[in-house]
């Protein structure tokens, strides 16, 4: 009788300490479906400036500048200078003021973000068109075009997040109290 | 209550500044002889004595209200101004007319939109967002579901970093306030504290940043410290009590209340906790001012404190002589407005305005302050505080630390962004107002 006690009174309080850890969780409805990874897959596109999420492929600028001179340079100009859409090439030394024109080569930081950005966003009428190979060599043009990169380079998950650009360190963090 | 108490009238008890500015709360005493109207700003037909009888809408039944109610006909010149009206393949910015508003809401169909590629046409049954990255069980939730869970209701405004660009002219732009500043709005935003979903998706202790990415064509996405998102973000589903607007995100919003309003993604489809932020192209690019001798902040995130007066404004000119209301708006990414001073001599003297409660943080509060307008030349300036004790910047102080645009801008165009300046309005002797630097 007693150890039947003893055991009771264990169980008791094994079940009031779980109620009491999972208190967070029994307040709140816990309505979302749980959901894997490779369900998230096709909106899962953002590229890290590590290269965590660049996909399998690869490209050149040569196959790139065919790929830009059909789909891209009808708002951003023949050679990158701009047109109704911003200059991608070139650009003035960011030294000129406050309001020079910001360009892949005089600004961006990371070459990842041209990925990121050219895979979710352009062309502008058919968004996520493009393979991956296609944005890989556009990458790569972009890059030759702002003499970052020379022509022969192939642009992969493993070179693109290696390219050194001219402004990576040209960056304050206006809040670093905020800012982990 | 003594109803002379609650009435609004002159007391006169004296120049609290230079060049008419009264005691702030002359307008908030009653009790005096000295009653007098209050000027109107721009009255297209003095009143003059005549026999008063029935008009002609008086005289037969009206017409009945319909289910949704849209404003008096007369009403329909008060509309955001669109950079592209023609729907050009680029952004479309609509601004708030703030000269012609009052209070402390933005009318749902007057807030400001900044449209990448024009608002989706989300189905609500149909739209999901998602929760996965550094999190123990990735969730999906509905738009049904997210109905269920508790909500908050809180006033925030909203403001572009790039809100006030035309500030950054070298020479004061000729435009209104909906043109210098009308792509800052204030709404009553209901919905879903983001804290709550992500501790029932199970925060990893390595999680640092999230990302938030809308269901838009561009998948606009921006990079948010997690601190950011556990201390107020939330997912707003309801704006001014009624579900979002389709520019403001429907059928649902992320928002971070005081932060850059890029930041506040709208369509909301994907949240991923990361250890590092994705550098997308708005903090890598787009809202990185750049800083005279060629260094450019990043990661400004915060819309610090700032004002500007309302009425009287451009185009709301003075009709003569006599006692006004300044009125405008302040608020800061910082808390409460502790302050705001009005100027009426170009920032030489200055008087403590009324501020309309509630004051709320990170939301707008009125100001407002009597002011007898002897017809001669002045320039109108406000200045507001917070309670983190952040002081609205003059404008030599902001042109020092942030440099100016090395030529005249368009209205349209962004030389750089985050400008928290004062504004000045200048009134000439016919009672015109004019933007000008003081």
């Amino acid at each position: 009788m007693f150890m039947r006690n003893a055991e009771y009174l264990a169980i008791l309080a094994a079940g009031l300490f779980f109620l009491a850890s999972t208190n967070s969780y029994t307040q709140t409805p816990n309505l979302g479906m749980p959901i894997d990874e490779q369900d998230i897959a096709a909106w899962d596109i953002d590229i890290l400036p590590d290269g965590t999420g660049l996909p399998l492929g690869q490209g050149t600028a040569g196959e790139g500048k065919i790929i830009y001179e059909q789909k891209c340079a009808v708002c951003h100009g023949v050679n990158g200078e701009g047109g109704i859409s911003p200059a991608l090439a070139g650009g003035d030394p960011l030294s000129n003021g406050i309001d020079t024109g910001k360009t892949i080569g005089n600004f961006w930081p990371y070459a990842t973000t041209i990925f990121d950005y050219t895979r979710r966003a352009m062309p502008w009428f058919a968004p996520r068109t493009l393979t991956d190979n296609e944005v890989y060599s556009l990458t790569a043009y972009l890059l030759v075009l702002n003499d970052i990169i020379n022509e022969e380079v192939v642009m992969n998950a493993n070179t693109l997040p290696e390219v050194r650009m001219p402004n990576r360190d040209g960056f304050i963090v206006r809040f670093p109290e905020r800012t982990p | 209550m003594n109803k002379k108490d609650s009435t609004r009238v002159w007391k006169d008890l004296g120049p609290a500044a230079e060049n008419g500015l009264f005691d702030r709360r002359a307008f908030f005493k009653g009790g005096s002889v000295l009653a007098a109207a209050i000027t109107g700003y721009t009255i297209a037909k003095p009143l003059q004595a005549q026999t008063l009888s029935d008009d002609p809408w008086s005289g037969s039944a009206g017409t009945p209200s319909g289910p949704y109610e849209t404003r008096s006909r007369f009403e329909n010149d008060v509309v955001r101004t669109m950079t592209n009206p023609n729907g050009e393949p680029r952004s479309q910015q609509s601004r708030t007319p703030h000269h012609m508003l009052d209070g402390t809401f933005t009318p749902n169909g007057l807030h400001f939109v900044i449209s990448r590629s024009g608002s989706p046409d989300i189905d609500p049954e149909q739209h999901r967002l998602v929760i996965h990255g550094l999190v123990k069980q990735p969730l999906v939730f509905t738009l049904e579901s997210l109905m269920r869970y508790p909500m908050v209701s809180r006033m925030h405004f909203v403001e572009c970093g790039g809100n006030s660009a035309p500030m950054w002219s070298p020479e004061p732009l000729d435009a209104d306030v909906q043109g210098l500043h009308g792509y800052v709005s204030c709404a009553e935003w209901s919905g879903v504290m983001l804290s709550t979903l992500l501790e029932e998706a199970g925060i990893d202790p390595t999680a640092k940043w999230l990302i938030a990415e809308g269901s838009d064509s561009l998948a606009l996405h921006r990079s948010i410290p997690l601190s950011k998102a556990l201390d107020d973000a939330m997912i707003a589903l309801y704006q001014n009590g009624e579900k979002l607007m389709p520019g403001n995100g429907y059928p649902m919003r992320l928002l971070v209340p005081g932060w850059e309003g890029n930041m506040n993604v709208k369509w909301l489809r994907r949240i991923e906790l990361l250890d590092q932020p994705a550098m997308s192209i708005y903090e890598a690019r787009t809202y990185a001012p750049i800083l005279p001798g060629g260094k450019a902040y990043q990661f400004y995130f915060l819309q610090e404190v700032k004002s500007f007066i309302t009425r009287p404004s451009p185009g709301l000119s003075m009709n003569g002589q006599g006692l006004y209301e300044i009125s405008g708006v302040a608020y800061s990414a910082n808390g409460r407005i502790s302050k705001v001073l009005v100027s009426a001599d170009g920032g030489q003297t200055w008087a403590e305005a009324a501020l309309q409660e509630p004051v709320l943080s990170k939301a707008f509060t009125r100001f407002r302050i009597p002011w007898q307008w002897d017809g001669g030349p002045a320039v109108l300036q406000s200045r507001a505080w917070d309670e983190a004790g952040h002081v609205q910047p003059t404008r030599s102080e902001i042109v020092a630390a942030r440099g100016e645009a090395s030529r005249v801008p368009s209205l349209n165009g962004f030389p750089s962004q985050h400008y928290n300046g004062p504004t000045s309005w200048q009134i000439d002797q016919a009672g015109e107002v004019k933007h000008v630097y003081a």
